[in-house]
């Protein structure tokens, strides 16, 4: 996106569609009010004066999941808990966004037991996995940034996604596997 | 974990052996020294006159209305870091909670839950039900523990005397499996409905997965110590 500011009185700028509605869509994240254990500590103190995180245009926590765009998984997902959290998910209104705050949320972490759901990527499609135990509302903050910078490159079209997730399969074909990464677990 | 038949060792004078362990985490015959580990594991035992504070008081009304069913339904009384248990049989279990409730002099008005113990070796005593009593007119506490065997675990819902431990009987048949008979909708309340066992009980194993981190695979946390 270009703003013109050397034409006098110039009321316009230049840019594609897809920059403005990703430009647009990034300034307004309302996160679905959703804690689920001690990183919605966190979470809510990102939402407090002292980090602010109305700074980022994330202020509007919403108690509906109508009217919210990003799901903050803050903390570990029980079993039971597990068919809730995907019904707050498909409640929400196209297009949204997930962040997975902490690693109980992103893998289980410490708990590795009966009770707790290894990953909340087997429930929901997760955008940004956080890590920390709890992540301090700076990282959430960042988390926040760069889940911004991706919606403002998010293809509007239907064959821009198609491309872009074909890029992404052979990046993931080419990465090293972590079964192959021998000799770095001390 | 050693089972109830196997304990030899005897209890220190006044406590109550509730189980022995010896090794930790599975570990034999390496050099971690976790298999020379042998824990004793006891409770405070059967405490004498008197018991002091305004325990003997209460003790005493609570046997004079229960009559002559007092020494059957009172099975030993332990006053332990200046509070007051006492060891109930769970035939008379109702009795002794309405009276409890009722009596002017007890006036234990509230009940602030039941809490479930599993101990594994205490052969015919494996289930423990743990039920905090809080009489607010005279600012008293004591607790009422009930034991059941792992083949009948059932007990009497207190729930007509203390409607408000509805969902902690609930919580503790969910986790622990003890029945609480006359409970007027005994489903589970913690776990999903359509889960298999009790996961509080010693015995329940704890789950997870095993994880694979950079090319080693790590194992569940109920695995790791097994050397095989």
């Amino acid at each position: 996106m270009h703003i013109d500011e050397n034409t006098p009185d110039a009321g316009w700028f230049t840019g594609t569609l897809e920059a403005t509605v990703g430009f647009l869509r990034a300034g307004s994240l309302w996160p679905v009010t959703f804690g689920l254990a001690c990183c919605s500590i966190e979470m809510m103190a990102t939402g407090t004066s002292r980090f602010d995180i109305s700074r980022h245009g994330s202020e509007v926590f919403r108690g509906s999941p109508r009217q919210a765009d990003l799901m903050i998984v803050a903390g570990r997902l029980s079993n039971k808990m597990a068919p809730i959290l995907r019904q707050v998910y498909d409640q929400m209104a196209e297009p949204k966004w997930v962040i997975s705050q902490g690693v109980c949320a992103s893998s289980g972490g410490m708990f590795n037991n009966y009770a707790i759901v290894q990953g909340v990527d087997h429930i929901v499609p997760v955008d940004i996995y956080l890590p920390g135990c709890p992540p301090r509302p700076e990282m959430l903050i960042n988390a926040l940034t760069t889940l911004q910078d991706e919606v403002k490159k998010q293809p509007l079209w239907q064959s821009r996604r198609k491309e872009i997730a074909a890029a992404a399969e052979a990046a993931a074909l080419k990465a090293t596997p972590t079964s192959d990464q021998f000799g770095l677990l001390r | 974990m050693t089972s109830g038949n196997e304990i030899s060792q005897v209890a220190p004078e006044g406590r109550t052996l509730i189980n022995v362990r010896t090794g930790m985490f599975g570990a034999t015959g390496d050099t971690t020294g976790y298999d020379l580990m042998n824990t004793v594991v006891t409770m405070p035992g059967a405490t004498e006159r008197p018991y002091g504070s305004w325990f003997d008081d209460a003790v005493d009304i609570l046997a004079e209305l229960l009559g002559d069913k007092a020494d059957e339904a009172i099975q030993y009384v332990v006053v332990d870091r200046g509070e007051l248990t006492l060891h109930v049989a769970r035939e008379h279990l109702l009795d002794v909670v309405r009276h409890l409730r009722d009596d002017q002099d007890l006036r234990f008005e509230m009940c602030l839950g039941v809490s479930g113990v599993h101990y594994p070796a205490d052969a015919g005593r494996e289930l423990h039900a743990v039920y905090p009593l809080l009489s607010m007119t005279h600012n008293r506490q004591l607790r009422l523990e009930v034991s059941v065997s792992d083949e009948d675990p059932h007990l009497p819902s207190v729930t007509s005397v203390y409607p408000m431990n509805n969902w902690h009987e609930r919580e503790t048949w969910d986790f622990f499996g003890i029945v609480f008979d006359g409970h007027p909708a005994l489903a589970r309340i913690e776990m999903p409905d359509d889960w298999v066992g009790h996961p509080q009980r010693k015995d329940y194993s704890l789950g997870g997965i095993p994880i694979e981190y950079k090319g080693a695979e790590v194992q569940p946390p109920n695995e790791r110590r097994q050397y095989r």
